[in-house]
């Protein structure tokens, strides 16, 4: 097994691959602006580093955010030409879900991510693979009483200490981590998601109003 | 067997506003040109939504590339390059379109060329009427452009003549479609009502077409203003709008301006031949009226068939093999999507092939800007 892993959902654009032990290789850059530019040079480093060619690997893994859509699809539409190219499977797994498992923390927390407009993407797990509630976005103090007490991971969480009292990191998710969970679940027999991306809000989609009058009334 | 450098078989991918088109040609031989479509999702907004073309590119993409294939016949292996647009166009779309150009590329191990949208709708008359002349003038009109161009090598040199200086001709039909309450786009069904109507029942004014006006450029906005007025005057009296007169007048202002400018610019540089390109260029009487002035000053007019005038990857894919076959330097694998790429740069070479690459213009890069939402 050769798992080539990446995501571009947050301002980390991130790429791994995984040997279904251990992660060979990897690079993280955080870049909210150029994820477009850096993606492609990155899997060439990371392949480069592990000393192998793109055809050696089995499948992709993209994490499908939550996250700001232009650099989201980065990511995806990436690894699902890959996977046309190559002809291997494309496996898509919640960010969050990522960023939860590299947090390791047992019992209940939540993972929030920086949604922008004043909002987080965010979801609830109990233990670093099962999620419970989410991925959702909400305003910060929306949703703060109903999570006051838990331990809070990501950028979205120490962006609102007001709302979230014990925030912590990693900022970031990062690609081995999403690696390393497909691995652990592809093990276990598990199907992962397809690699559909999780916008979670309609597209901003003005009506343009009726034409304007020109005519001085 | 003809050497695949004069025959290069390329696949282009266009996403920069809402057709995502994957072309394969092999040289000036179009072998396939699929499309997907999301104006429909459009429509109801009377306008392209930046982030509804961006979701629906990237749904379409892979299916789209994988119907270009078994279209053509052929097998990606064989590809000699791959070509994706890198601009102008909208930033999220572009991205799209680029991502998953660069993606193919790598994964089959073939160049990547970036090319320029403007110049592949020159381009693509290669495939409909073989060569392009050389200096060949274009004039591209669509709802996001309306240029007079000037190309003596479609590869590298491309020189602005005139543009319009505030809206794209298929812009003001779009906008009196919606004053007429006909639907979006409304290039076509403005022609459809027009070929009924008297192009002489109103005369609406011809933007720019003064003494002192700048010989090449356009301007639509009085025109589109002076229509919706007109309109409104009528419907303000209680009278009935004569849809198809109205429709059939300010096509005419239209496609006059564009035509006459056209002409006059073939004239002044001595060039013989005139390519018309863009969405617009499916109009009927544009058509028919270039056809007509052309033949009366002796230049010889190239329009390629309505679907590839409108954005296709085939378009893309021509200019592509174009450099291929004329060994231009292929694009880095950090090739960005440029929404403002100046028309002037047919192609991005990649530094790792060229010196410094002149970059002259002031533009800025959509995609860095606070919107990484649209
Ligand atoms: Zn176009």
């Amino acid at each position: 097994m050769l798992l080539l892993a990446l995501d571009t959902a947050t301002p980390a654009v991130t790429v791994a691959l995984h040997d279904g032990e251990r992660v060979v290789a990897e690079s993280a850059q955080v870049d909210a602006r150029r994820h477009g530019e850096l993606l492609l040079p990155a899997v060439d480093r990371v392949l480069a580093d592990a000393g192998v060619k793109l055809d050696a690997v089995t499948a992709v893994v993209a994490g499908v955010g939550p996250g700001p859509y232009t650099g989201l699809r980065v990511g995806l539409m990436t690894a699902e030409t890959f996977g046309s190219a190559l002809g291997v499977p494309v496996h898509g797994l919640c960010t969050l879900d990522g960023l939860a498992y590299a947090a390791g923390i047992e019992g209940d927390f939540v993972v929030a991510t920086d949604a922008r407009r004043k909002e987080v993407y965010w979801a609830r797990y109990s233990g670093p693979r099962t999620r419970t509630t989410g991925p959702a976005v909400d305003r910060p103090a929306d949703i703060a009483e109903q999570l006051a007490g838990l331990p809070a991971v990501g950028a979205g969480a120490l962006l609102y200490p007001e709302s979230f009292a014990d925030a912590r990191g990693p900022e970031y998710v990062s690609a081995a981590s999403l690696a390393a969970l497909a691995a652990e679940r592809l093990a276990a027999g598990e199907e992962l998601e397809p690699p559909r991306p999780l916008y979670l809000r309609r597209p901003d989609a003005q009506v343009p109003k009726n034409y304007k009058v020109v005519t001085p009334k | 067997m003809a050497d695949s450098r004069d025959e290069p078989l390329v696949l282009g991918i266009e996403t920069s506003c809402d057709e995502t088109g994957v072309g394969i040609v092999r040289g000036t031989t179009l072998l396939a040109d699929a499309i997907a479509s999301s104006v429909d999702e459009h429509a109801r907004f009377g306008g392209v939504v930046p982030e509804v073309a961006s979701r629906a590119h990237l749904e379409a993409m892979v299916p789209t590339i994988e119907r270009a294939l078994k279209e053509a016949g052929v097998s990606a292996r064989d590809l000699d390059g791959i070509a994706v647009t890198a601009g102008p166009g909208l930033a999220g779309a572009l991205l799209v379109g680029v991502s998953a150009a660069k993606a193919y590329a790598y994964a089959l191990g073939k160049p990547l060329y970036g090319v320029n949208h403007l110049a592949s709708h020159i381009c693509v008359d290669q495939l409909e009427h073989g060569k392009l002349p050389e200096p060949t003038m274009a004039l591209l009109v669509s709802g996001g452009h309306s240029s007079l161009l000037l190309s003596s090598d479609i590869t590298s040199d491309v020189r602005p003549m005139g543009a319009t200086i505030d809206d794209a001709a298929g812009e003001a039909f779009d906008k009196i479609a919606r004053v007429l309450n006909l639907g979006f786009p409304g290039g076509p069904v403005i022609d459809r009502y027009a070929r009924e109507g008297d192009p002489n029942a109103i005369t609406f004014p011809r933007g720019l077409t003064g003494p002192r006006d700048p010989a090449y450029d356009f301007s639509f906005s009085g025109l589109k203003t002076s229509v919706a007025r007109w309109i409104e005057a009528k419907r303000n009296a209680g009278e009935d709008v004569p849809v198809r007169d109205v429709s059939a007048s300010f096509q005419e202002a239209v496609v006059d301006v564009l035509t006459r400018k056209a002409v006059r610019a073939c004239k002044d540089e001595g060039v013989d031949h005139l390519m018309i390109g863009g969405g617009v260029a499916a109009n009927s009487r544009l058509r028919a009226l270039a056809q007509e002035r052309c033949e009366a000053a002796g230049i010889r007019l190239r329009v390629p068939r309505p679907k590839l005038c409108t954005d296709n990857g085939a378009m893309v894919a021509a200019l592509g093999a174009e450099m291929v076959a004329r060994n231009r330097a292929a694009s880095d694998w950090d090739l960005s999507a440029d929404s403002s790429l100046p028309v002037t740069d047919p192609h991005v070479p990649g530094q790792a092939h060229t010196q410094a690459h002149a970059h002259s213009h002031d533009h800025v890069h959509e995609v860095s800007k606070d919107n990484l939402y649209s």
